[in-house]
């Protein structure tokens, strides 16, 4: 079996393609990468690729938050990407993918959502970010959230008149980051714990955790796996995510 | 009804910028980019691999499944992700397109899968659909009696014209849109639609069109096949 051989190799101290236990593949970022979105990125992780692109439209505010627009974020794992992946809706780990980019937007309040509203009660900006799997060589949580952080940062506002979007006309008002959090996820397997996994140690995998650091905080977290974590093993984990925060932030910074 | 001047400076005959790659996604055994002015599309070809459910294996051929996606943010209105009955329909005509030319006998109860995946719209994604997976299918290794491309041709007020953009697919005095595909060497037509109104003279002086295109597009398909093999030398 194949997650017999990676485990064998990581009580060697060792991976499959030679990196150190918490050491990124290399990772490229391109910014405006489909015309017709307001915000576009590829993120690519190794052989890693996803597409990420922010769509606006005009939406109600929800009665709880009536000052406050939001984000609506969607991930596509197209069989494009992978021969695991099947057509159809999204499954359960696209809508947890999902799931984990959203978090680590909302909650760190990255997008201030009241500078979303257009008429408090009435309207309000609703961002809509869909990510495209491109291909699946391991590790899709990270490529997404990094691919959505650039494509927000190069996100330019919808045309509005009289409060309807004007689609394919763009203003040049840029979205404003307030923060802009990175996602590491980690697998553990045996006791090793690897930082950026490719496709056959994830399944080689017992658990998972992915983390969204900024500025030395976190700001969200998402467990995976069958099995647990002892509370070093987390610290482990934080500690990296929070020494490497500013090795993301400035593949983001340099994006073209 | 007259139409005098193409708004991007192109000639009636002829087509937008073109580029391609192959070898664009490394885990499907083909894959290639295609691009024709601002519309990218991408595909990934996978198989011949095994079919399930059992009953749709036909024990004579192969099964060819073609999946066409646009993009959510690849047009300037949202497209809500997932099917629709536009993307059925041009699923659906491209394996037309396509099946032709593959070998299917030879790998019964099997199922090719292609998927196109559109990344940027601006007319013509159907076609740069099916170019781009002709060339993945190809870089899958999979055995192919001739070569596929296809471009649109059609009418725009009053000229016949090669390769509308999304500006003369809306024309306002109205336009014929005619998606046409070719075989490189048969010049065999394995897709043609139509929507629009054109004579029968028009309509064959546009497929005329439609062949010098392909012709063009099908030598930057091979350019594009032959690069990654020299690639595939070095590296």
């Amino acid at each position: 079996m194949d997650n017999e051989y990676i485990i064998s190799l990581v009580d060697q101290g060792k991976r499959l393609d030679g990196r150190k236990f918490d050491q990124h593949r290399e990772i490229s970022v391109e910014i405006n990468i489909s015309k017709n979105s307001e915000g576009s990125a590829r993120c690519k992780i190794g052989d890693t690729e996803v597409l990420v692109g922010v769509k606006m439209d005009v939406g109600t505010p929800y009665p709880d938050s009536p000052d406050e627009g939001s984000i609506v974020v969607t991930t596509e794992l197209s069989p494009i990407a992978s021969p695991d992946f099947e057509l159809g809706p999204p499954g359960v780990d696209a809508v947890e993918i999902a799931r984990i980019v959203d978090r680590g937007i909302r909650e760190s309040k990255a997008v201030d959502f009241k500078k979303l509203c257009i008429i408090p009660g009435e309207k309000c900006w609703i961002f809509f970010i869909d990510i495209y799997s491109i291909n699946d060589d391991g590790n899709l949580i990270d490529a997404s959230a990094l691919g959505t952080l650039a494509a927000l940062k190069n996100t330019r506002f919808a045309k509005l008149e009289n409060d309807k979007v004007v689609f394919g006309d763009f203003t040049d008002k840029k979205v404003e980051l307030e923060k802009t959090p990175v996602t590491f996820t980690f697998v553990k397997i045996k006791s090793g714990i690897l930082l950026d996994p490719h496709t056959r140690e994830e399944k080689a995998a017992e658990a998972r955790l992915s983390v969204a650091v900024h500025n030395g905080k976190i700001y969200a977290m998402q467990k995976g796996g069958d099995k647990g974590f002892t509370e070093s093993e987390i610290e482990v984990m934080l500690d990296l995510a929070i020494k490497k925060e500013k090795d993301l932030k400035k593949i983001i910074e340099k994006a073209k | 009804m007259v139409y005098s001047k193409r708004e991007d400076g192109r000639k009636f005959d002829e087509l937008r910028e073109i580029s391609a790659k192959v070898g664009v996604i490394k885990r499907a055994d083909g894959s290639a980019m295609f691009q024709i002015g601002d519309t990218i599309a991408i595909a990934a070809a996978y198989g011949p691999r095994e079919l399930h459910p059992k009953f749709l294996q036909n024990p004579e051929r192969a099964v060819l499944r073609c999946n066409y996606d646009m993009a959510s943010f690849s047009v300037t209105e949202r497209k809500k992700p997932g099917p629709s009955r536009r993307s059925v329909e041009i699923s659906l005509v491209t394996e037309k397109a396509l099946a032709s030319v593959i070998d299917l006998e030879l790998f019964p109860n099997t199922v090719i899968d292609v998927f196109i995946q559109i990344i940027q719209a601006n007319a013509g994604t159907r076609c740069a659909g099916i170019s781009a997976a002709a060339m993945a299918l190809a870089h899958a290794g999979i055995p192919m009696r001739d070569m596929v491309a296809a471009v649109s041709v059609g009418k725009v007020g009053d000229k016949i014209v090669i390769d509308l953009d999304k500006h003369e697919e809306d024309f306002e005095e109205g336009a014929t849109d005619i998606p046409v595909a070719l075989t490189a060497r048969n010049k065999e037509i394995t897709l043609l639609q139509l929507d629009g109104e054109v004579t029968k003279d028009e309509l064959m002086q546009a497929i005329k069109l439609a062949r010098k295109g392909c012709e063009e597009i099908h030598n930057v398909q091979t350019q594009a096949l032959k690069e990654v093999y020299r690639e595939d030398k070095d590296g």
